[in-house]
């Protein structure tokens, strides 16, 4: 299947700064492979690819690219544009996209089709639905970008990319906005492209998906590169001791991933003494006999549909995790925006447990009261919601409890606040332990970290836990699902909505699979698996009624 | 109770102190000198050497008792519609309408003012006339806000449109029904004038200024206070900040929009008893004819921080001024060019010379630093489609 060395990067150095990005990195990719470049959140693994696709020269190091069918030549330093023609095209993990021009204007930008004087809009529209067909990667071409979910407008960006002629196509992080399905939609497009003669790189730190889709690893630890591997001869474990540089416990280790790479069975997961397996995990309803979170008949509009949320019922009871699964944007947000208060449902009532136990009707409390009860609430986007990113670490650490942070008259007690971000700093590791820098200055795990301390550090019944790992590194994962397992132990009802499959099946011990709105089916944890749930996930079972 | 900071952790602090005062005294130094070097090309061009000019514009402004106490004077005005728009920006509201809440504020002040019987003991005639002028501007200003909160509208239409209507009502009032024969300006109130700060110091013989100005500093400081030290200013700097996390953290946005909007017409309208009640003791239309718009570039070149919009309103007290005591060398409306392009090179050249200063301490994207656990790889923007920062 691979051929030919594509690119080679060898010694690559890059500052910025104080801050040394790349330190030696090597990297060496075969044209027709899928190579995965895996490391945590800050390895370098986008920066070593950023002067790969012509962004960054580098301070040091040479990189060279078979364009134009002459094999090798030494491209060090060159510009994004020359990348571009060269075939080598990187897909961003922040889109690039104007989101008030349709799907086609956005892929035609800067190289328009004209008819006369006039933008060819349909003859664009035509070749993007082609290329759209051939790819696999579907998107209607009339619509607005603004109006895209997030997981479509990433097919669009990986659309743009490829309809710019990339024959490498590197792309940054894809998969953390994408759910199962569309992930495995992601990869058949990608495997399309490699048969083709394409060459991709993958930066991800999601193991299940290395071993899934790529043929060779190159692991990077703190701007170098530590191993490099064939696929077929790694291990999930290996490849996380490598790119953590210890000794970690994965999600996936609890769960039957339907297949088994590598060496060995998976060991078995350590526990905690006090918390609760999935495996062991009760059966729907019966065994959890205290509702702490009671949703009935729930009806939720958006702009786009009157029914969002399509008379949604269910019930979570303390110390069990609810898991939600589903391709998003299919109510789920909408489903979590009623929930806290901050979307009008049309129709329905939500109860809370408050502190005593007892169920609350809040349907028409507003966010604070609703918290006040003992809602808490990880919301899916932290940027957008979770965060005021220009506040202090010690300022984010109160938001939605600032009211309790006052000296009386409504007078901000800083003395509180501040000891109030030093503990949280210190139980949930938040690093730089310095409460006094803006939450934007923190990496994007130690974001996260700000967002669970505040809502699992405090009095809580209820949590509603959206996307909480999203886009954070191997280690913050592992303590964000401790959390998570600890909350359940300790009594609390948990909602989790995740697009990631493999964190609902380790974490749930029921899932639900949401479709068009409804909750289509719900499952015991011991029940579930990919294979069961991917047809609710993609509508094919579950909505005939 | 913060936790011990090592001395790396108090090195670092002391950098970002640094950094932090850098990006506020710098980039305005940058735009002066580029209004200086402006205003040389000007000077010479009229024929005159800058350096004499200069030194006519200190020596007529913070040189003498007079010049002194007028710059002083017409910043207190200032200072006031600095606030306020400084106060909306904070929110995330535009509020063009100073202008009219000013005169809104002084006209209600005046009025209130006459309706004393002269026999008032000065100390309750003084703050009824404060609450009319705060209510004169609110009103004004929480028209804007209610109809943004409730359906929509947007602030600066609202309030540009508002001018119009607010101003030419005052004037129909002044003009129809209420003004001394001869003049525009209402009678003369006798009751509770604010005492000239002529009478504290010889500092300011013969000018306009007044108590007033202590009444601006002390709002000054409380809006510092009310932003950085209260809770509804915790929301209120999340709404302007990021609305969508407000709302999360249980922040009704329209309500803060309502409550801002008012807030800031409330201390335009403040700005009014500067002329009303320190100086002519009467309204006169027109008074305070484009404080309100300079006060949107007080707040600007004060960054929206109290302050800054104090210091803000003395630079262009002090040109204003200028403009008359260089009349003599040049026209004096060689000044209000000079003010025009502090105005702009404070605009472009203060994005400007930040992005520089973050240039030249850029980190990388996605990198490294795990010790720290530093990243600044996130764009500014809060769209989910952040505009690529293409710079190198």
């Amino acid at each position: 299947m691979s051929g030919a060395t594509s690119v080679r990067m060898a010694g690559i150095v890059k500052r910025f700064g104080p801050v040394i990005a790349n330190a030696g990195a090597d990297l060496e990719v075969a044209s027709g492979e899928i190579h995965a470049l895996v490391g945590e959140n800050g390895a370098g693994k986008s920066t070593l690819m950023r002067v790969l696709a012509g962004m960054y020269p580098p301070d040091g190091g040479t990189v060279e690219a078979a364009v134009g069918g002459t094999g090798l030549r030494d491209v060090t330093g060159w510009s994004t544009r020359a990348a571009i023609d060269a075939g080598v095209g990187m897909v961003h993990q922040h889109f690039m996209l104007v989101p008030t021009l349709t799907v086609a204007e956005n892929l035609i930008l800067g190289r328009e089709l004209r008819r006369g004087l006039s933008l060819d809009l349909a003859a664009a529209e035509r070749e993007v639905r082609e290329l759209s067909e051939r790819t696999g990667l579907r998107v209607d071409p009339s619509r607005l970008v603004s109006d895209l979910s997030v997981g479509e407008a990433q097919r669009v960006e990986i659309l743009k990319t490829i309809y710019r002629g990339a024959r490498v196509l590197i792309l940054d992080e894809p998969t953390a906005v994408l759910s199962p399905p569309e992930v495995n939609e992601l990869w058949k497009v990608l495997r399309r492209l490699r048969d083709e003669g394409g060459t991709v790189v993958l930066i991800t730190h999601k193991l299940d998906e290395v071993i899934d889709i790529s043929e060779t690893i190159t692991v990077m630890r703190a701007g170098r590169t530590v191993g490099r591997m064939k696929t077929a001869d790694a291990t999930p474990r290996g490849i996380a001791r490598m790119m953590v540089g210890r000794e970690v416990v994965l999600a996936m280790d609890g769960v039957a991933l339907g297949r088994e790479t590598g060496g060995g069975a998976p060991e078995a997961r350590p526990r905690e003494p006090g918390t609760v397996s999935p495996r062991e995990g009760p059966v729907p309803g019966s065994q959890f006999p205290v509702p702490a979170l009671r949703v009935e008949n729930l009806a939720v509009p958006s702009p786009r549909k009157p029914n969002e949320v399509d008379n949604v019922s269910f019930t979570v009871a303390r110390g069990e995790i609810l898991g939600i699964a589903g391709v998003e944007g299919n109510g789920q947000t909408e489903l979590i925006e009623a929930i806290t208060g901050l979307r009008a449902a049309s129709s329905g009532t939500i109860s809370i447990a408050d502190s005593s136990g007892t169920l609350r009707d809040v349907t028409t409390r507003d966010v604070r009261a609703r918290a006040d009860t003992g809602l808490s609430h990880i919301p899916e986007d932290r940027h957008r919601r979770g965060l005021v990113l220009e506040y202090s670490v010690a300022d984010n650490l109160i938001l939605g409890q600032q009211h309790r942070f006052t000296g009386g008259a409504n007078v901000l007690d800083h003395t509180r606040i501040a000891s109030n971000a030093a503990g949280r700093i210190k139980t949930f590791d938040i690093r730089p332990p310095d409460e006094s820098l803006p939450a934007r200055a923190l990496s994007g795990g130690n974001q996260q970290k700000i967002v669970i301390a505040r809502e699992m550090g405090r009095d809580f019944t209820v949590l509603i836990a959206a996307q909480p790992t999203r886009g954070v590194d191997v280690g913050a994962i592992e303590f964000i699902h401790e959390q998570l397992r600890k909350a359940r132990a300790d009594g609390k009802a948990i909602l989790l909505i995740s697009a990631d499959l493999v964190e609902i099946l380790a974490l749930s011990d029921r899932v639900a699979v949401m479709y068009g709105g409804r909750m289509v089916v719900t499952l015991a944890g011991t029940e579930a698996t990919r294979e069961v749930l991917g047809p609710y996930m993609t509508g094919a079972q579950g909505t005939a009624a | 109770m913060t936790p011990r900071l090592t001395n790396r952790a108090a090195g670092d602090r002391a950098q970002r102190v640094r950094t932090h005062i850098e990006e506020s005294i710098l980039p305005p130094l940058v735009a002066l000198v580029i209004a200086a070097v402006v205003g040389d090309i000007l000077i010479i061009i009229f024929g005159q050497s800058p350096g004499d000019v200069y030194r006519q514009l200190l020596e007529g402004t913070w040189g003498n008792a007079y010049g002194f106490g007028q710059v002083v004077y017409k910043a207190t005005t200032l200072t006031f519609t600095g606030l306020a728009v400084a106060l909306g920006i904070r929110a995330g509201l535009f509020n063009i309408g100073a202008e009219s809440q000013l005169a809104s504020g002084g006209f209600l002040a005046a009025l209130v003012g006459l309706a004393m019987p002269a026999a008032t003991p000065a100390a309750i005639a003084i703050v009824v006339c404060m609450l009319a002028a705060a209510l004169g501007g609110g009103v004004v200003g929480a028209i804007p806000g209610a109809l943004r909160a409730r359906f929509g509208a947007s602030e600066v239409i609202v309030t540009i449109m508002l001018n119009f209507v607010v101003l030419a009502f005052l004037n129909y009032m002044v003009a129809a029904h209420i003004h001394v024969p001869e003049t525009l300006h209402t009678p003369e109130i006798r009751a509770g004038a604010v005492p000239r700060l002529t009478g504290v110091s010889s500092m300011f013989s013969g000018s306009a200024a007044n108590m007033t100005f202590l009444l601006a500093l002390a709002t000054a400081a409380s809006v510092w206070w009310y932003l950085f030290r209260t809770r509804p200013g915790y929301e209120l700097r999340a709404v302007g900040l990021q609305p969508d996390a407000a709302e999360y953290g249980g922040v009704r946005v329209g309500r803060v929009w309502a409550r801002t909007m008012a807030l800031s017409g409330m201390l335009a309208g403040l700005g009014g008893l500067n002329y009303v009640l320190g100086y002519k003791h009467y309204y006169e239309e027109g008074f305070g004819t484009g404080s309100g718009f300079l006060g949107i570039a007080v707040a600007l070149v004060g960054r929206n921080h109290p302050v800054g919009v104090v210091i803000a309103a003395l630079l262009f007290a002090t040109l204003s001024q200028g403009g008359l005591a260089v009349n003599a060398l040049v026209p004096k409306q060689m000044v209000d060019v000079l003010t025009a392009v502090v105005i702009i090179a404070v605009a472009t050249a203060v994005p400007e010379v930040r992005r520089a200063l973050a240039a030249a301490r850029r980190r990388p994207s996605g990198v490294g630093n795990r010790e720290s656990g530093i990243d600044d790889t996130r764009g500014r923007s809060d769209s989910p489609f952040p505009i690529p920062d293409s710079r190198p």
